[in-house]
C-alpha cells in the first residue's frame, strides 16, 4: 500500500465507528419513520402498510397543525433572540476576563450536572401559586392572593432561555476568544470610542459564533417537548407534544411519523437557508472549528 | 535639541521633494506652526509612575521628547518599555504624574480623543474590512468626505509603496506588507505622536533591516514625533534620534545612539549594548588633567580626566571598554601610542568580515572584535591587546 492511498484510507477508518453508530442509530430509524409515515392507521387500530397519502395530506393542510407549527416557530424564534441578547454581554464578560475564565466557564457549564427536567420543574418552585416569589409578596402583604404566572407561553420562553442560554454564551465566548484584543485597541487609537470600536469591529467578527449559537437555539427551541409539558399551559402545546400525543397517546404511528418529518424538513430547510447566508465553515467557525 | 531641530528640517526639506503635491500642501498647512513649536516637546512625561498591585514596573520616569524625533525605549522584557509607551496611548493610566501631548495634560483624555498614531506588535489589522477599508478607518471619525477619504488612502498605499493592495484582504498580504498598511492606517490620520509597539518583532532577519530603513524613511517624510519601543539594540542605535534605554522600570540614560553607545551610564549598558569588558579599578592618582588607575590585568593606566566622575585616590571603580575598541596587534608592532598589554587567544569566533576573539591574561578574559584584512589571528597566538585611553569609561562601584 503506498503512502498515498494509506492517507486516503485514514480518515474514513476514523470515521467508520461513528459512521456506523450513526447509520444504525439515526439513518436506519429514521427510514423506518419515512415508510412509516406512509402506511395507514386503521379502525382496529393495525397499520396497513402501503404507501398512502393520507397522513400528509392531513398533516400539510389541517390548519390546527399548521398554527401549532407557526406557535413553535415563533416561539423558538423569541427564545433565540432573548438567547442572544442574554448571552452576548455574558459571553463577552468571559472573553475579556482575566485570569478566572476556567472558574467561569465552569460555572456555566454547572447547571448541566443537573437534569434538564429538574432544572425546569424548578420554576414551578419559584413562579407557582405557593412559590418563592407569591410566599414572599404575600408574607410582604403587597398582594393577598396569590398570582398565577405558570403555564403560560412567557414560562414556556422562560424555561428555554434557562435551558439554552449556556449554549448561545459558549457558542459567542468561542468566537470571542479567536478575536484579537488590540483590534479594539486599534480602532479606537483611530478615534472611535469603545461603543463604536465594538460595533465595527468585534461585532461583525463575532457573527459567526452569534449565529452558530442563535441557530442551535432555535433548533433546539423548536424540537423541545418536555418545557410544554412542565411549564405550559393547555393551549401551548408545540409540534414535538404533537407528535408525541399522535404515536404515544393515540397510537397512530403513521400520522406521528409524518408530523415529525414535516418538523425536520422545516428545521433542515431553515439550516440550509442559513447555510446559504453565512455558510456552513461559519457555523463550524463558531462552533470552535 | 538643536541637533533634531536641524535635523527635522533638513528632512522635511528632503521629504517636499519627493512627495505628492497634496502631501506637501498639507505639510505647508503645517509649516507655520513649526518656527513656534519646532523646539517644543511633543510628549512629555513628568515623574509617571505606574504600579500594578504591589508590582512597580516605572518608577518615576520624567522624558521630553523633542518634536519631530525618532525616540526609542530600549530595553530587556520586563523593563516597563510597553507599559511606557501603553500609558502615552492611554491604553494604561498612570498611577502618579502627568502626562502632556503637545502642551496639554492628557492624563484624563481617553485613547481615541488623544490622536495618535499606534502601530501594534501584531499589526491588528482588522480582518474582515479590505486594505483601503483598514486604512481609512481613522478618516471616517474626523468627518473627512469619501473622495477626501479615498484620495489620502492613495496617498498613504504610495507611501508605504504598496499602490495596488487596496482591494485585498488583510489575511492576503504578507508579514511586512500588514505591517506596512498598519503604518499607512497610523499616519494616515496626521496624529500628534506615532507610536511603535516591536512592530519588526514579528518580522524575519532580512525583512527586518529593510523594514527597519523603510520605518526611518517614512518617519523623516512625514515628520511625525515617533515613539518606538522595541528590545533589539541595533534597531535602536540604528533608528532614533534620541535612545532611552530602561532597566527595571527605571531610566538608565537618554542620549542620542552614538552617546549611549560610546558613553554607557551604567554598567547595564555596557552589558546591554554591545560587547564589552568591564574590568575593576582602583584611582591611584588624580593630576591635573589624569586618574592614574590601576586596572584589573592592565596594570597603570592613566586616563584623561574631563570624561569622568569626581573620582578620588583609593576609590573602587569600574571601566568599560568595548570589544572592538581592543585592537589585537602581533607582538612587537609599532603601538601608536595606545596602551599595550600581552596575552594568548582562546576562542576565535569568526564571522567573516569580523572575528571575536576571547583573549587570557592571567585569571582575566577579555573580549575583542575586530575586522580581518587579511586572516585572523589563531587560537593559542600570544597577541598584544591595544587599547586608547580615552576609549575607556569609568564608572563607580565594583562590577557586578
Amino acid at each position: 500500500m503506498t503512502i498515498e492511498t494509506r492517507e486516503a484510507r485514514q480518515p474514513w477508518i476514523l470515521l467508520s465507528p461513528s459512521l456506523v453508530a450513526i447509520t444504525l442509530l439515526l439513518v436506519i430509524p429514521l427510514l423506518f419513520i419515512v415508510v412509516y409515515s406512509f402506511w395507514l392507521r386503521t379502525a382496529t387500530g393495525a397499520d396497513q402498510a402501503g404507501f398512502f397519502l393520507d397522513n400528509w395530506n392531513e398533516a400539510l393542510t389541517d390548519a390546527f397543525y399548521r398554527d401549532i407549527l407557526l406557535y413553535t416557530l415563533k416561539i423558538a424564534a423569541i427564545t433565540t433572540v432573548a438567547c442572544a441578547l442574554l448571552g452576548y454581554p455574558a459571553a463577552y464578560f468571559i472573553a475579556r476576563s482575566k485570569g478566572n475564565k476556567a472558574l467561569l466557564l465552569l460555572l456555566l457549564m454547572l447547571p448541566f450536572w443537573i437534569s434538564y427536567i429538574i432544572r425546569t420543574m424548578s420554576w414551578i418552585n419559584i413562579l407557582g401559586v405557593s412559590g418563592a416569589i407569591n410566599s414572599i409578596l404575600i408574607s410582604l402583604g403587597i398582594i393577598s392572593e396569590p398570582i398565577q404566572m405558570l403555564y403560560n407561553q412567557v414560562t414556556i420562553v422562560l424555561g428555554l432561555v434557562h435551558f439554552l442560554l449556556p449554549f448561545m454564551i459558549l457558542n459567542i465566548y468561542v468566537s470571542l476568544e479567536g478575536i484579537d484584543v488590540t483590534l479594539e485597541d486599534a480602532a479606537c487609537s483611530l478615534g472611535a470610542t469603545r461603543w463604536q470600536s465594538f460595533l465595527e469591529v468585534t461585532l461583525p467578527l463575532s457573527i459567526a459564533g452569534l449565529a452558530a449559537g442563535g441557530l442551535l437555539c432555535f433548533v433546539l427551541a423548536a424540537g423541545t417537548y418536555i418545557t410544554p409539558v412542565i411549564l405550559g399551559g393547555p393551549s401551548d402545546a408545540m409540534f414535538a407534544n404533537l407528535v408525541f400525543e399522535a404515536i404515544i397517546t393515540q397510537l397512530d404511528w403513521p400520522l406521528g411519523s409524518a408530523l415529525s418529518l414535516m418538523l425536520l424538513a422545516v428545521l433542515g430547510a431553515l439550516v440550509l437557508v442559513y447555510n446559504h447566508f453565512l455558510g456552513m465553515g461559519q457555523l463550524m467557525k463558531g462552533l470552535g472549528k | 535639541m538643536n541637533r533634531n531641530g536641524q535635523k527635522s528640517s533638513a528632512a522635511f526639506r528632503k521629504a517636499t521633494k519627493s512627495l505628492p503635491l497634496p502631501a506637501i500642501l498639507t505639510m505647508a498647512g503645517l509649516l507655520h506652526l513649526l518656527p513656534g513649536r519646532l523646539f517644543v516637546s511633543v510628549v512629555s512625561l513628568n515623574n509617571i509612575v505606574k504600579r500594578f498591585g504591589a508590582f512597580t514596573a516605572v518608577h518615576r520616569m520624567s522624558l521630553d521628547m523633542p518634536e519631530g524625533s525618532f525616540i526609542t525605549l530600549l530595553g530587556p522584557s520586563g523593563c516597563g518599555k510597553t507599559t511606557t509607551l501603553r500609558m502615552i496611548a492611554g491604553l494604561l493610566d498612570p498611577t502618579e504624574g502627568d502626562i502632556t501631548i503637545g502642551g496639554q495634560r492628557v492624563n484624563d483624555v481617553p485613547i481615541h480623543k488623544r490622536n495618535l498614531g499606534i502601530v501594534f506588535q501584531n499589526y491588528a489589522l482588522f480582518p474582515h474590512k479590505t486594505i483601503a477599508q483598514n486604512i481609512a478607518f481613522g478618516l471616517k471619525y474626523r468627518g473627512v468626505s469619501k473622495e477626501e477619504s479615498a484620495r489620502r488612502v492613495r496617498d498613504a498605499l504610495d507611501l508605504v509603496q504598496l499602490p495596488d493592495v487596496g482591494d485585498r484582504y488583510p489575511a492576503q498580504l504578507s508579514g511586512g506588507q500588514q505591517q506596512r498598511i498598519a503604518l499607512a492606517r497610523a499616519i494616515i490620520i496626521e496624529p500628534d505622536v506615532l507610536l511603535l509597539d516591536e512592530p519588526l518583532s514579528a518580522l524575519d532577519a532580512n525583512l527586518r533591516e529593510d523594514m527597519r530603513i523603510e520605518l526611518k524613511r517614512i518617519q523623516q517624510q512625514t515628520g511625525i514625533t515617533t515613539v518606538f519601543v522595541t528590545h533589539d539594540q541595533s534597531e535602536a542605535l540604528a533608528m532614533s534620534d534620541l535612545v532611552v534605554v530602561m532597566s527595571d522600570g527605571r531610566v538608565e540614560q537618554v542620549g542620542p545612539p552614538e552617546e549611549v553607545y560610546n558613553k554607557p551610564a551604567s554598567e547595564f549598558i555596557a552589558r546591554f549594548l554591545g560587547t564589552s569588558n568591564i574590568l575593576a579599578a582602583t584611582c591611584k592618582e588624580v593630576t591635573g588633567d589624569e586618574l592614574l588607575m590601576e586596572v584589573e590585568g592592565l596594570g597603570p593606566v592613566a586616563l584623561p580626566k574631563d570624561q569622568t566622575r569626581n573620582i578620588k585616590p583609593a576609590e573602587q571603580c569600574k571601566i568599560v571598554i568595548r570589544a572592538e575598541k581592543l585592537h589585537l596587534a602581533s607582538p612587537g608592532t609599532p603601538r601608536d601610542g595606545r596602551h599595550a598589554v600581552e596575552g594568548d587567544v582562546e576562542t576565535v569566533d569568526y564571522q567573516g568580515q569580523a572575528a571575536r576573539y576571547f583573549l587570557r591574561l592571567g585569571d582575566l578574559q577579555l573580549q575583542a572584535i575586530n575586522m580581518i584584512e587579511d586572516s585572523p589571528f589563531s587560537k593559542g597566538e600570544r597577541v598584544s591587546i591595544r587599547f586608547r585611553p580615552e576609549d575607556c569609561v569609568i564608572l563607580a562601584g565594583v562590577p557586578s
